[in-house]
């Protein structure tokens, strides 16, 4: 009897949860007059104005999550017509329903796989693939872990990889120099498109780690898991450890070239490797046609709201690449440039600048 | 002018033919209505059963049941996997255990506080408010857990965890304490006055009359709460997900993440694993085995209380 009553008003909660935020979200909207907003919020580089309307659904990996979120917010602010939503049910997740023509864009932390081209090209889905940032996948610790300052992609691998399940379960097992503590292992979850990278980029084969971790598909319940826990160390996003940083502790990689801590800088540049890595969106073809689709990706790659990308923690695209893009959005080529073949390690602005030409 | 009401006046019986043939079309309408609504929970439960049935069957032709019973490790969703469902199912016992722990001394010790010493005043009050507590959703439990009870333990318990099944179950406890104060008071209640009033007739004091003779009288009604409280722990869902972590590892140590069986089918199902795919059906066989374990605590408790149960007048 009690749990029936809770059931039946946890959805009564939520849904006046749901109302209210509706609410707030149309008022906010309304009373920004597009006029006063020009000053105030960058520029849409559209000629299109703000008499669009319609709705633009957007879904996947949960790292890109934060940029179409500020992007959706500004965006929404100058078209009060337009509703953009996002969701954020990781890179594999996202690819399921855009195949199935449920979304219009994709988020994605790795390129499409195989298994997903095939997918969309039985829903029938064509898509318009674009970088839409720079990540560094960042390693990070407990605060009072005054050891691990900086880790070997080996010593990551001996700690991730499926042969250590159930056996490697202690700092020293890693490095004799650690202490005897135990390791509590934090990462994302099978769907993540952050856990086929780092999968790939770490112990060598995408997909493959042990299962023995606590995952999570979603970042802040990592960032909490590692923040309570002294022997703690997780992996995500650069934005989830810039948004957390009294609360964590970051990680030097030694890829083999010294100790790099990944930064704007040292991601921008390429340095921080193998774990820098390229961040994408998918466009159906046929809603890129849509001039509210249209208008919002425009949105993402005008220069003046590239500082949008920096300010939820990641490294934009710089300005030459950005024109390279908005060429090939508005040429309407789809198909993707790593020809399906999901995580590549190791590719720098550089190369996809070369691979978008 | 006759009075015997029996006797049949043709007048009368003609006036009111129409209106019966009216109430029996009604009562039929009811009746039919009512079953239909009895109709769809009956079958709602059928279709639930088949649905579990059909999908474990499926996996079991995949993975044997010794190895479902005997593995040691549980990671179905990762390239090594292993079905050992006793990772999970020792996971929910140790929260269980600690639920309980917490849940049925407090519950009955304040079920007996409501029923016996409080004044009937103070009761028409307090037992509506304990009844409020069962109406807070679990996710607030959930995050009262993690980011109340845990730091506040790891202030004096070292090497403690953030997510550990310790804190999870103690506020389980707490969330199900409602539970068990509420359906003991009511059996507590119903004990007759003259069974106590016997036993002070015989000198007993207050404390012997509830401990010798009123637990006792009770006790079928106790039993069963406990039992309903027990189930309630082994399949809650939210507060463990949120609290209890997410990590699959065998043993009972309370102060390591967990993952409790419930928790397991919240993250295969919150995460997109492909319909159809082995992954998928572990889901099906993890709720078949805790339908199984719930089906019969309430078996045995169905039992318990038709064997125990003592009838008073």
């Amino acid at each position: 009897m009690f749990s029936s009553k809770v059931r039946f008003f946890a959805p009564l909660v939520a849904l006046a949860i749901g109302i209210s935020s509706c609410g707030d979200n149309n008022q906010a909207s309304n009373n920004s007059s597009p006029a006063a907003d020009g000053g105030a919020t960058p520029a849409t580089n559209t000629a299109t104005g703000s008499n669009l309307s319609g709705k633009v659904q957007i879904d996947g990996s949960s790292t890109v999550y934060p940029i179409s979120e500020a992007m959706a917010e500004e965006f929404q602010k100058a078209n009060p017509g337009v509703r953009v939503t996002v969701a954020s049910s990781g890179t594999g997740g996202g690819f399921k329903k855009f195949c199935a023509g449920e979304t219009d864009i994709s988020n994605a932390s790795r390129p499409i796989k195989p298994e997903e081209v095939e997918l969309c090209k039985k829903g029938n889905i064509e898509y318009i693939e674009l970088p839409i940032a720079y990540d560094g996948l960042s390693v990070v610790v407990n605060p009072q872990n005054n050891f691990a300052s900086c880790l070997k992609v080996d010593e990551l691998k001996r700690m991730w990889e499926p042969a250590a399940q159930g056996k490697v379960s202690q700092w020293n097992q890693i490095n004799p120099k650690f202490p005897a503590q135990k390791i509590g292992l934090y990462g994302p979850g099978t769907d993540s498109g952050t856990y086929d990278y780092f999968t790939q980029a770490v112990i060598g084969k995408e997909g493959e780690s042990r299962g023995d971790y606590t995952a999570s598909e979603d970042d802040n319940t990592l960032v909490q898991g590692v923040s309570a826990d002294p022997g703690g160390i997780a992996f995500f996003g650069y934005a989830y450890y810039e948004n957390n940083k009294e609360k964590l502790k970051l990680v030097g990689i030694d890829g083999g070239k010294g100790c790099i801590q990944p930064s704007p800088q040292t991601i921008a540049d390429g340095t921080y490797q193998p774990l820098a890595r390229p961040e994408f969106i998918y466009i159906k073809k046929t809603a890129a046609t849509r001039p509210e689709v249209k208008a919002f990706v425009d949105f993402n790659y005008a220069p003046a709201n590239q500082k949008l990308v920096s300010e939820v923690g990641y490294v934009p695209l710089p300005s030459d690449i950005l024109t390279e893009v908005q060429t090939r959005f508005s040429s309407g080529k789809v198909g993707s440039v790593f020809e399906g073949e999901g995580s590549q390690v190791g590719v720098t602005l550089k190369d996809l600048l070369k691979k978008e030409n | 002018m006759t009075s015997n009401p029996l006797s049949n006046q043709p007048s009368n019986s003609k006036l009111w033919q129409p209106n019966r043939a009216l109430s029996k079309s009604v009562e039929t309408g009811v009746k039919t209505l009512f079953a239909l609504f009895a109709f769809v929970s009956v079958i709602t439960t059928i279709g639930i059963v088949l649905t579990l049935i059909f999908e474990t069957v499926e996996f079991f032709q995949e993975v044997s049941i010794w190895r479902f019973l005997t593995d040691t490790q549980w990671t179905p969703l990762f390239t090594n996997q292993q079905f050992g469902i006793m990772v999970l199912i020792s996971a929910t016992l140790l929260t269980s255990v600690i639920a309980i722990a917490v849940a049925l001394p407090l519950g009955l010790l304040a079920a007996i506080c409501l029923s016996e010493y409080a004044p009937a005043k103070l009761r028409k009050w307090l037992k509506p408010a304990l009844e409020v507590l069962a109406g807070v959703p679990t996710v607030v439990f959930g995050y009262f857990a993690l980011f109340t009870v845990t730091p506040f333990l790891q202030t004096f318990i070292p090497g403690m965890q953030g997510f550990n099944a310790l804190s999870a179950g103690l506020v389980l406890g707490v969330s199900i304490i409602p539970l068990v104060a509420s359906l003991s008071e009511d059996a507590l209640y119903s004990v007759p006055r003259s069974l106590r009033e016997g036993a002070y007739a015989l000198g007993s004091t207050k404390r012997e009359t509830i401990i010798s003779v009123v637990l006792p009288a009770a006790l079928s009604g106790i039993v069963a709460s406990f039992i309903l409280a027990i189930s309630r722990a082994i399949g809650e869902t939210m507060i463990l997900t949120i609290a209890a972590g997410q990590n699959p590892q065998l043993g009972f140590n309370p102060l390591v993440p967990i993952q409790t069986m419930t928790a397991y089918i919240v993250q295969v199902s919150k995460g997109d694993t492909p319909a159809g795919s082995l992954a998928y059906k572990t889901i099906f066989a993890v709720g078949m085995t805790l339908f199984l374990i719930t089906l019969t605590l309430n078996i045995f408790s169905y039992w318990f209380v038709r064997r125990f149960r003592e009838k008073y007048e």
